[in-house]
């Protein structure tokens, strides 16, 4: 704020102004900071608390958008505790989580130290990797569905041409889930490139030290990566979670939830709900319930996990 | 940090006799990392053969590679079938608003955040952190319940106008990140020569953080180019369609057989796959800043 400009502005006797000439500094300080942040708080009560309040409100009416929502008390939760399609929702969507994303962090930190070697023509494979990652989902969807077809799907023929069996993967319940592990697995290029800068930021002195104490290959990896890389494996774990309870576009496109709702995954659930059975009250529930599994899950992951981070440079 | 190539050429130059240990080790890595390769490049082959096969070729066991005859006006017939031209252009409309609107008021937050010190600054901050662990999935009916009673339903508005408020969390807290390795000097140095806070931030700070803009600027136009859910909530007479709810819109006709299918996804996917090869150290960038401030 520059004060060689205030007296003209006050000559000029817009009331704001002089009013704002009267506060000091300090006070001047705060308005600029709240006007600088302003988007985003009026952004946070349009689009955050807004909603979250109607939807709150929604969670005890019955609402299909024809008729007045109406008022409905807490039937909406009787009926959530009883209700074996949302009770499915949950499994798959927990099922797939546990799955999915210990296996695409574990494949991920894998790539990573591989692309971590020094070779000629190694930044090819770093492309390579990275690729799938940046698939738009439809097209990633329709790809799958593709590769999965059981007769003419290419995973089915290398399967077929080792002397495997014929798989359903999108027609069978107990393989549709394994088909999803995969297709994620395959897209772990984000979480790869997080990994590979987390490890080329560990300063090789910690392993030259590692090596004249007689560490192994093995040993380096354990009490110097792993150690060091911490906060960034915590990172993608946080960020594997969230992604793995937002499941929609390849349960919609490719399965469309089926087969025997195998595939239902929370949001997709959430989704229909809402928008093909017109049930905005019920869904409104099951968009609290989403949160709730969010903030709960959060806490365990931070409270637990979190705590055992170790941190080089705790200030930064 | 890139994909740039390294000088040495193998693992561990440095440590001279090798081992046997220390061979096989190389040789490993090296099988490795063709095998997975050989892994991941292997589906966009698959996609790109199958997109140019006939109707015929394309449910054949065993599969061919080559496609023959090679029928490359599957692409034309895919994008004509439904009207690509008007998605493409709702598309680079929507997603050209919201990089407008991110790159400028997620900015303008950030500097609030980062560069001035005022009372209730962590608060919101901590609010700002609080939102970005929580997904679109979790608001999207309340936020829909809000945008029908507002009218927006099939309109453009819902998927362009939240942006302009600061932008997403996630950007807020990039560019923060990136203005607070700024040294404060150079911004001292503006308001002593009469520039206000305003001209700091606009004057000084944007043009020094041009690369965080591209950055999120890439990333927030790939965001809306490849979002389905927002769109497909929102939008509702096709002339108003995106290039993703347009795609999706295949799979759901079953008289669209999967070569069309495949050459209308390589078409999508081909301009993200173009961008990242212009774009490559913004992209690379992007995910860095994401994961090692967080």
């Amino acid at each position: 704020m520059s004060l060689a400009t205030e007296p003209k502005a006050a000559e000029q006797g817009f009331w704001l102004i002089r009013q704002y000439n009267r506060l000091t500094l300090r006070q001047r300080r705060t308005l600029m900071g709240y006007v600088f942040i302003a988007p985003f708080i009026l952004g946070f009560l349009f689009w955050w608390l807004g909603p979250a309040a109607v939807a709150g409100y929604l969670t005890f009416h019955k609402w299909n958008f024809l008729a007045a929502p109406k008022f409905v008390g807490m039937a909406h939760f009787s009926k959530m505790v009883g209700d074996p399609i949302l009770a499915q929702s949950l499994k798959v969507t927990i099922v797939f989580s546990a799955i999915s994303v210990p296996l695409s962090l574990v494949f991920a930190f894998f790539l990573a130290n591989l692309i971590n070697a020094k070779f000629r023509f190694i930044a090819v494979f770093r492309t390579i990797y990275f690729l799938p990652s940046i698939v738009p989902a439809v097209a990633n969807a329709i790809l799958w569905a593709w590769l999965f077809n059981t007769e003419f799907g290419l995973i089915n023929f290398v399967i077929r041409f080792f002397g495997g069996p014929k798989i359903g993967w999108l027609q069978d319940p107990s393989w549709v889930m394994l088909a999803f592990v995969i297709l994620t697995v395959w897209g772990v290029g984000g979480s790869m490139i997080i990994f590979l800068a987390g490890l080329q930021g560990i300063p090789q002195i910690f392993y030259e030290a590692a090596e004249i104490d007689g560490a192994g290959r093995w040993q380096r990896l354990l009490y110097v990566t792993l150690p060091m890389m911490s906060p960034i494996i915590f990172f993608n774990l946080v960020i594997g979670f969230i992604n793995s309870f937002q499941v929609f576009v390849s349960a919609l496109l490719i399965t469309n939830g089926g087969p025997q709702r195998a595939t239902l995954f929370l949001v997709l659930h959430i989704w229909r709900t809402a928008f093909s059975s017109q049930k905005m009250g019920y869904a409104s529930v099951l968009s609290w319930l989403l949160f709730l599994i969010l903030m709960v899950l959060s806490f365990i992951v931070f409270r637990y996990i979190g705590s055992r981070v170790y941190y080089e440079n705790p200030d930064d | 940090m890139g994909f740039s190539e390294k000088s040495a050429d193998f693992v561990e130059s440095r440590r001279s006799p090798k081992s046997y240990g220390d061979i096989f080790f190389h040789w490993l890595t090296v099988f490795l990392l063709v095998f997975f390769a050989v892994v991941m490049v292997t589906p966009f082959i698959w996609l790109l053969s199958s997109s140019l096969k006939t109707q015929i070729n394309i449910f054949q066991y065993p599969p061919q590679l080559i496609p023959d005859p090679f029928v490359p006006e599957n692409y034309v017939y895919a994008l004509t079938y439904k009207p690509f031209g008007i998605y493409f252009r709702n598309t680079v409309l929507v997603a050209g608003l919201n990089v407008v609107a991110v790159v400028f008021t997620s900015s303008f937050c950030a500097y609030g955040f980062a560069r001035m010190r005022f009372p209730g600054r962590d608060f919101w901050f901590g609010i700002v952190m609080a939102t970005l662990f929580l997904p679109y999935a979790v608001l999207l009916v309340p936020s829909f319940i809000v945008f029908s009673r507002l009218g927006w339903v099939d309109t453009f508005l819902p998927l362009v106008v939240p942006p302009f408020f600061g932008g997403g969390a996630f950007n807020i807290f990039l560019m923060r990140q990136f203005f607070r390795t700024i040294p404060e000097e150079i911004a001292d140095a503006a308001r002593i020569d009469g520039c206000s806070e305003f001209g700091v931030y606009w004057r000084v700070m944007l043009p020094l953080s041009k690369p965080a803009l591209i950055t999120i600027g890439i990333f927030t136009f790939l965001f809306a180019w490849n979002d389905l859910i927002g769109p497909i909530t929102y939008l509702r007479s096709p002339d108003n369609f995106t290039i993703a709810v347009g795609l999706a819109s295949f799979r759901s006709q079953t008289d669209i057989s999967w070569d069309l299918q495949l050459a209308a996804s390589t078409a999508v996917t081909l301009p993200v796959i173009v961008l990242f090869f212009f774009a490559q150290r913004y992209f690379i960038q992007g995910v860095v800043m994401t994961g090692l401030k967080g």
